[in-house]
Parts: C-alpha cells; structure tokens; sequence
C-alpha cells in the first residue's frame, strides 16, 4: 500500500513537472508555429540562474520562502530577455522563410545557448540548494516530503492561472486569435509580431517556473539538463498534440506514467526513452496530429 | 526531343564524374609522391568521409525536401555494425569491403523503417520522429553489453586510409549523380515541389520516399563504417545531438539538393573543425551560430540546388552575350 501512495505521489510530481514543461514548449509552437529546438537551453539557462541567485541569497538571508520567491523572479526575468533576444536574432528574421529554415536556425541556436552556459558555468554537475524546507509529514502511512505536495500544488495553480490568461484576457484573446489563423488575426489589427514575441516570454518563464520545481525535485543538474528534460516535454507535447495546452498536460502525465512504471517492468531501466519513443511513434502513426491535436485538412 | 535530353544528362554527370575522379587521382599521387603530410591526409580523409555523409543527409533533406534528423542514428549503426565484422568476424584486412558493404546495408534496413513515418506525417513532426530514432539507437547502443555498452568499441583495426576513402566517395558520387538524373530522381524532386500534385500524375510518393531513405541511409552507413575504422574506437555518445548539428552544419554551408555543394560544405566544415581545434567545446557555439547565420541570410546554403557545372555553364552564358542572363530560378 504505501509503495503504491509512494509511487503515486512521485508520478504526479513528475507528472506535473513535465505537463508544465510541455506546455512553455506547446505555447510557442501553438501560437508561431515553430518548433523551438532552443527551449531546452532556455531551460537550462533557467535552473542556472536560480542556481547563482539562491546560492548569492542564502549567504545573506534565512527565509528559504523569500529566497524561492526572489530567485524564481530573477531566473523568470533573465529566462524571458534570453528567449527575447533569440527571437529577436534569430527568428525573426525568418517570419516569412519556410518553417525548416526556422526549425533549423532553432536547432543552431540551441546549441550556441547550451555551449555558452557550458564554457561559462562549467560541465561540473551542480547541487540546486533546498529552496522549500525541509518538512515532511505522514500520509496513509507514508512520510511525504513537503516540496512534493507543494511542486503539484505550484503546477496546478499556474496551469489554471494561464488557462484564466489565454481565455479571458485581451493579450490571450489576440494570442488565440494568431493561432488560429495569422494572416486575419494581422487584418483584425493585432500586432501578431509582438503576440508572437509575447509567446516566448510566456514559454521562457513557464520553463523557469519548471525549472525551479525540478531544481528542488531532483536538485543535481548539469549544463546539458535542458537537454534531458525537454526532449521529454517535447515528446509529451507531441504525443499529446502539439499546441494544444490540454493536450500537453495529457502526454506530460502519460511520459511521467512510462517513466514510472517501465523500470518496474523492463530489466533496464534506461530502456524506459525506448519504451517512450515508441509509444510516441506509434501514436503518431495512428493519429498523425497528437492525440488531442487539431486534425489540419491540406490546402490543395 | 526527350532522348536528346537524356543523353545530355548523361554526358553531363559523366564529365562531372570525371572531374571529380581526376582530383582524387591527382590527390593519391600526390601522396604517393610524399607532398602531403600524414595530418593533411587525415583531414583529407575525414573531408571525403563527411561528404560521403553529407550526400547521404542531402538526398533526403535536400531532394527530397524532407526534414530529417534520423543521419547520427545511421551513423552509429554502420558504424557498429562494420565493427562488429572486422572484430568478430572478418579480421583479414581484404574482407574490410564486406564490413563496409554490411554497414551500408543494415544502415539501409533501418532507413526504410524511418521513411515509414514519412508517408503520413511531414515536417515538424518528422524531425521530432526521426530526432526520436537517433535517440532510440544511441540508447539501445548504450545498453547492449555485447558493444561494450556506453563505453563503446575500442581496438577496431584501423583499415580505413585514403584510397577507400576516396573510393567509396566516388562510388557516392557516382550512384547520386546517376539517381538524381533518373526517373526516381525526378520523382523525388517533383515530390519536393508539391506532393499532392505528383501524387495526381502518377508518382509513386511511398516507394520513391523509401527509395531515398534507403539510399541515404546506406551512404551514411558507409560512413559510418569508414570512419570507426579510422579512429580506431566507436562509441554511442559520439552519435548525439552534437553528430545531428554537425551534420546539419555541413549540408547547410553547402546548400541544399546539390553534389558540389555537399563537397564543399563537407571541405570547408572539417578545415574549419580542424583550425577551430584550440577553441575546445567553443566550437559548437561557432558551430551553432554558423548554422543561424547560414539560415538568416542564405537559406539553401551556398549551393541551394545549383552544381558548379550549372554556375561554368551560367558564367559562359554571360560571357557569350556580354550582359546579364534572366535565368530565373528553374529548379525551384
């Protein structure tokens, strides 16, 4: 019983961490229509700015609380002028080029962000310090840490706090309405090009709030963490259609339920990325689009 | 009319083929003649095998037109396939053809797989699939203890040295030369241009897809194969993210669907590779931005979808009647 509550709370924490890393991702693919190879380097550049900021803070001040709440500010501002700057050099420039052009100059990008932050920061792995306290209490007979329930908690309220942003605002209205259709979104007199650069600031301080959840889930990082973990929310956004929020939220838990139940069956654990992928592929091939994704009739 | 045109094909990719085994000739006597030091052969070798690569990379993301990320994947399979041959089961130094031929076609095997995907799904899609297969084998690679697992092969006679370098280069050059002039070769291209339209005269979209798969997977397994038997060891995490940029880089600086331009993208990436040495893992920033540079202000690369023969024959064009020629862009 209690490795059953154990393993559940580890799959929602999981869960909830790869769901919010899918939609930063599905968010600028819905609304520019791109698929951003860079945003796990803009991931990584997250978890290391809350790195140097917390460990700078801890130095001066005790509240871990005050701490968290700084830190996560600071790596959302430096997260979102990154991703600013990317889209600024790199692609918009590209707005009318084909999508490869882009997916490729994102991939180019990706790298050259990844490899900075390797040759300034070092390819030391580094230990993120505890920014929730250390509390625990008992559940079903299980001790459950603190930061797990509060990495949920954190997960659920921002996923309702953007789903109240894109549905009820102006900025979410017009973020929609690009989505739908640029070309008439521009005719309905919306500044597209800013809603799409308005895009990658949401996408970059999700992927810092993610970062910070996973900084005090997992605590050990490296400079190539953005790696690892986006190519998860990536696949959890395309299994679950990409673009679509709810769908990102769906393949999130699903990758978080492959990686927890396939060790227990697989004698490898790491062969858990094969099960994934093929699971990925396979959905693919059935429905091409993800599983709650727009179905795209051909233009002929 | 259309027999005339074949014929100059033809005569035009035989020419070519002849230019491009007249400076591999010229390249082995000047080894043979002790001009060239053993590092510049090396990177003479390591351009040959990178191209080899690159015209494999360029048949399906150049004519193609298909984004594909699945060449690292190829890479380490006819890598570890040829060396597991040469290891296991074909030591003799002249049965290291065979290794090569078995890396290029279990290389193959899997390139058909991969182009399955493609009939249904295409762009982003596609890339995350086949990024997908890269990471996949890189994985399976690092979990089979029978390939030393993560820590790789070591010890793979180092069979490998410029003439099969060369040799197989031509054999590339050969064999896509001849395709892409052939009636797959059109097809590919009329595919790239608009597939429901090619679908509507009778192209066949599925085969000719797996068709280029195939062939680029099997180039690229050559490659593979060629360079674990010139490092002397394999291992999977050579075969990563890093290898797909890599690649990229190289087909990008060359451009896009043409032969002289894989060459030379291969050339000028490795030279630089070479002279980028003291700069340690600065390079992949280098590296990185290049690839945006090329993508903001030259799209296809620096030779999109035209050979240097087509540029000889434009300059003739100018010269002939003195002013500027409208070609305009035929091909695309």
């Amino acid at each position: 019983m209690s490795i059953i509550v154990q393993q559940l709370i580890n799959f929602l924490q999981l869960g909830s961490i790869y769901a919010l890393t899918a939609i930063s991702f599905s968010m600028v693919y819905g609304i520019a229509g791109l698929v951003n190879f860079a945003h796990g380097s803009v991931f990584g550049v997250s978890m290391y700015v809350l790195f140097f900021v917390s460990t700078l803070l801890f130095q001066v001040m005790e509240s871990t609380w005050l701490v968290y709440v700084i830190a996560l500010t600071a790596s959302c501002v430096v997260t979102s002028l990154v991703a600013l700057l990317i889209e600024q050099i790199a692609y918009r420039p590209l707005r009318k080029a084909p999508k490869v052009t882009v997916v490729v100059s994102s991939v180019g990008v990706g790298m050259v962000l990844q490899y900075l932050i390797l040759n300034t920061a070092g390819s030391k792995a580094l230990r993120m310090p505890k920014l929730i306290p250390d509390i625990k209490f008992a559940l079903l007979g299980v001790n459950i840490p603190l930061f797990k329930i509060l990495i949920i908690l954190i997960a659920i309220v921002t996923m309702i706090l953007l789903n109240l942003i894109v549905k009820k605002t102006r900025l979410g209205t017009a973020m929609r309405a690009v989505s739908q259709d640029t070309i008439a979104a521009g005719f309905m007199g919306i500044a597209t090009s800013r809603v799409i650069s308005a895009s990658f600031v949401f996408g970059a301080v999700l992927a810092a709030i993610a970062g910070s959840l996973y900084g005090t889930a997992y605590s050990i990082f490296a400079y190539n963490v953005g790696e690892q973990i986006i190519w998860w929310s990536f696949i959890a956004a395309v299994l679950g259609g990409i673009g679509s929020i709810r769908g990102a939220v769906l393949g999130g838990f699903i990758i978080s339920a492959i990686s927890i139940l396939a060790p227990m069956v697989l004698p490898v654990s790491s062969y858990k990325d094969i099960v994934a992928f093929a699971v990925m592929i396979l959905v693919l091939l059935i429905k091409p689009t993800g599983l709650l994704g727009k179905k795209v009739n051909e233009k002929i | 009319m259309n027999k005339n045109n074949q014929s100059l094909f033809n005569k035009s990719a035989a020419w070519k083929f002849a230019s491009a085994a007249a400076a591999v000739v010229l390249l082995i006597m000047l080894k043979e003649l002790g001009i060239l030091s053993t590092s510049t052969l090396l990177i003479f070798q390591y351009i040959g095998i990178y191209a080899i690569v690159v015209l494999g990379i360029n048949m399906v993301n150049g004519y193609l037109g298909v984004f594909s990320l699945a060449h690292a994947g190829f890479m380490a399979v006819g890598a570890y396939t040829a060396a597991v041959c040469t290891k296991f089961f074909f030591s003799v130094e002249w049965m290291f053809p065979v290794a090569i031929v078995a890396g290029g076609l279990v290389a193959m095997l899997l390139g058909i797989l991969v182009a399955i995907p493609s009939f249904k799904t295409r762009g982003d899609y596609l890339a995350i699939i086949t990024l997908g297969f890269t990471l996949i084998v890189q994985s399976v690679l690092q979990n089979m203890e029978f390939v030393g697992a993560s820590k790789g092969l070591n010890n793979i006679p180092r069979h490998t040295n410029i003439y099969w370098v060369m040799g197989c280069l031509l054999f590339a050059i050969f064999v896509v030369s001849r395709f892409i002039h052939s009636k797959y070769g059109r097809s590919l291209k009329a595919i790239r241009q608009d597939q429901v339209a090619s679908m509507l005269v009778s192209v066949d979209v599925r085969l000719n897809k797996s068709i280029a798969f195939a062939l680029s997977a099997f180039l690229i397994g050559i490659a593979g194969a060629l360079i674990g038997h010139l490092l002397g060891y394999t291992s999977p995490s050579a075969y990563g993210f890093t290898n797909i940029v890599d690649g990229l880089v190289m087909v990008y600086l060359g451009g896009m669907g043409s032969i002289t331009g894989s060459i030379f993208g291969a050339a000028v990436w490795q030279v630089l590779v070479q002279l980028l040495k003291g700069l340690g893992t600065w390079r992949w920033v280098v590296g990185g931005g290049l690839l945006c540079i090329i993508m903001v202000f030259r799209p296809k690369g620096l030779f999109g979808y035209i050979e240097l023969s087509d540029l000889l024959k434009k300059i003739q064009a100018k010269m002939k009647s003195g002013k500027l020629k409208k070609g305009g862009n035929k091909d695309e």
